[in-house]
């Protein structure tokens, strides 16, 4: 059967300004329980890749920079 | 695609890396330095599983002065509706404090009194077992620490995927495999300790979000589903966890928190209709009265405490556990101060930690099959919570070595390997097909739809046949990379997890647990016939079965009185509808 892509709003918001992921910091790809954040190919940055988050914080808390927030997700705001 | 897993060789090997795992890891290590002990962990044990923020206190905590071990146990069996195994609670409350002394010692901050005593709370009906933690944020970074002292290796992002056995029927091996790259690898060992949280993504939240669940979702039962495969036997899956929770947000309000601070839960009305806000299935059984009934939405009320209190209550709640509990209320402009907060419940589950199903152990942790053993939210213990996931982490790590010292296992089934081989790489080789999400959706959709109580005998049948389909199914199952392949697996898990849950249902053919396994078909408690454990597993021609086991006789007598105290939770002149 064919697959198509749905676009979902995601919860986590990374500052691009503040993230360090493209001088090798992995901190928040490391701790996140889900494994949803990954380096975003185009700029090596950090960003959310799968909509699969449970809000946990261990990814804002443990960043080095404070680039990243989590917000509630869309669907339960 | 690797044609072959990796192999390599432990003694011990602990799936889960969260509360109970690193416990039962330490002590094995420190029981025995020289034994080879691998923790494998599908996320990363710096932040792994239900306390990967902390915990804001301890829900069950026997201290002497404030409650005893019998006393505890007395409490238990009677909040458990009387079917539990007392010598495992008793093992649990016995060394219940020398635990906390021992986490103490280790840096964890418990709230204690001016004079230095640990300042226990009354939340439970009758006894006092609630010490808050209000710096339990840094849980994790202390059982990271202790890890690493006591040289315990380490795999993060490995997925257990099967045990595997001998020719005898001993625990003989894992098989694992990457959730970021293709590559599985094949665990040879002596002993396996099961620590993989509770089954929490079987129900579908309310929200329809997949991973807004109550429990961490990288708990999605893949330890129940590995014993069930392995031929371990799973007690009293029927009584499912339901929790009462703010709604939308799903995580804990928290009344046992907020409760010896003059919270508690109302009605629409602001009225209280329950005596005790311990989570019990009586409990649940009001809170959704109340909901249903002209009296709800049911709330958390707070709005009447003095702002001192307020502001301590906002402190613990928005630091622990589930810290953007504040952010999600400040969204809404939700102030604890002027309003009450909504509340719900949660999807089912299977939670140990909370109610009293899981992986049969007894007290020395040991499951149905040799080699075997399980701790925490997955094993059977009733009403364990986090402490009670460290004690059992502890006496399974104990166990494990006592037992590795007397004997051996032999080779594992090599056709099972490959079995094993071709189920786990499937997805990868799948292009055309169902995404794991989706199908994940349509399984715990329809978990809602046919399981969630009140039960009814004909929407079960119902659900096993929608799951029977959904089975035949799995093959189709795509992954697009490592990560969706770790997803297509969880499914598999949540697949299983769904049909034990409505093959133990239907089985149990009479009521209990106030709501979590209200059956209408079979309305009454019938102690006369159904006063037993009731035992699910694979039958000798791999079919799923369910038996009795009988009560253990108490060693704790229970008087007559005390054994309706649960059944006693309703305000009186507050009217069910």
């Amino acid at each position: 059967m064919p697959i198509t892509i749905n676009r979902s709003s995601v919860p986590v918001v990374i500052d691009e300004e503040k993230c360090i992921a493209d001088k090798g910091c992995r901190t928040c790809i490391e701790v996140c329980p889900l494994d949803v954040l990954s380096i975003n190919p185009h700029n090596g940055k950090a960003h959310m890749r799968y909509d699969e988050c449970w809000y946990c914080l261990p990814c804002e808390k443990d960043c080095p920079t404070d680039a990243v927030t989590v917000n509630i997700p869309y669907l339960l705001r | 695609m690797a044609s072959s897993p990796q192999r390599t060789e432990y003694d011990l090997v602990v799936i889960g890396g969260g509360t109970a795992g690193p416990m039962a890891a330490v002590t094995a290590k420190q029981r025995n330095p020289a034994l080879k002990v691998l923790l494998l962990e599908k996320a990363d044990v710096h932040r792994s599983g239900a306390i990967c923020m902390g915990m804001d206190g301890l829900n069950n905590a026997v201290i002497p002065g404030h409650a005893t071990p019998e006393q505890y146990v007395r409490e238990i069996t009677v909040a458990n509706d009387g079917i539990v195994e007392q010598s495992s609670l008793l093992a649990y409350a016995e060394r219940s404090f020398d635990m906390i002394r021992q986490l103490d010692g280790w840096g964890v901050q418990f709230q204690k009194t001016g004079s230095g005593d640990y300042d226990v709370r009354k939340v439970h009906h009758l006894g006092e077992y609630v010490l808050p933690m209000p710096q339990g944020h840094n849980v994790k970074k202390i059982l990271y620490r202790q890890l690493k002292r006591a040289r315990v290796e380490i795999e993060n992002r490995y997925q257990a995927t099967r045990l595997l056995k001998d020719a005898q029927g001993q625990i003989a091996g894992v098989f694992a495999a990457h959730t970021r790259s293709e590559e599985t690898l094949l665990i040879k060992t002596r002993a396996v300790i099961l620590a993989t949280g509770p089954a929490g993504r079987l129900g579908l939240p309310a929200s329809g979000y997949l991973f807004g669940t109550y429990e961490n979702p990288t708990n999605c039962g893949d330890g129940h589903a590995m014993a069930y495969h392995a031929g371990a036997e799973l007690a009293n899956l029927e009584c499912f966890q339901i929790n009462p929770l703010i709604k939308d947000y799903n995580g804990p309000a928290c009344a046992y928190v907020t409760s010896p601070l003059g919270g508690y839960t109302a009605n629409a009305h602001g009225q209280r209709f329950i005596r005790c806000d311990y989570w019990s299935g009586q409990m649940m059984l009001e809170f959704h009265h109340e909901l249903e009934g002209g009296n709800g939405p049911v709330f958390l009320k707070l709005d009447h405490l003095a702002e001192d209190t307020i502001a301590e209550i906002e402190r613990v709640l928005h630091t622990n556990e589930r810290p953007s509990r504040g952010r999600f209320h400040e969204r809404r402009g939700t102030d604890y101060r002027t309003q009450m907060v909504e509340m719900h419940i949660s999807e089912i589950g299977f939670c140990s930690g909370h109610s009293a199903s899981g992986i049969w152990i007894d007290r020395y942790g040991r499951t149905t099959v040799p080699g075997l053993y399980a701790a925490g939210d997955a094993a059977s213990v009733p009403h364990n919570y986090m402490l009670g996931a460290f004690v059992y982490g502890a006496i399974c790590g104990e166990s494990a070595v006592g037992d590795i010292a007397q004997g051996h296992s032999g080779a594992v089934d090599e056709d099972e390997v490959a079995a094993e081989l071709v189920r786990v790489n499937l997805p990868l080789q799948v292009a055309d097909g169902i995404p794991p999400a989706q199908m994940e959706y349509k399984i715990r959709r329809l978990v809602n739809d046919y399981l969630q109580p009140p039960k009814i005998t004909r929407k079960m049948q119902l659900g096993l046949q929608r799951f029977g389909e959904i089975r035949e199914e799995l093959p189709l199952l795509s992954a697009a990379d490592p990560h969706e392949r770790l997803r297509a697996l969880e499914v598999h898990s949540i697949l299983d997890c769904a049909e034990m849950a409505a093959q133990a249902s239907l089985y149990r053919q009479e009521s209990r647990w106030g709501l979590y396994h209200l059956y209408i078909d079979h309305p009454a408690r019938d102690d006369d016939n159904w006063f037993a454990h009731t035992m699910l597993y694979k039958d000798a021609r791999g079919r799923m079965a369910s038996r009795k086991r009988p009560v253990e006789p108490y060693i704790i007598p229970i008087d007559e009185r005390e054994r309706e105290a649960y059944r006693r939770l309703r305000v009186e002149g507050a009217a069910a509808n």
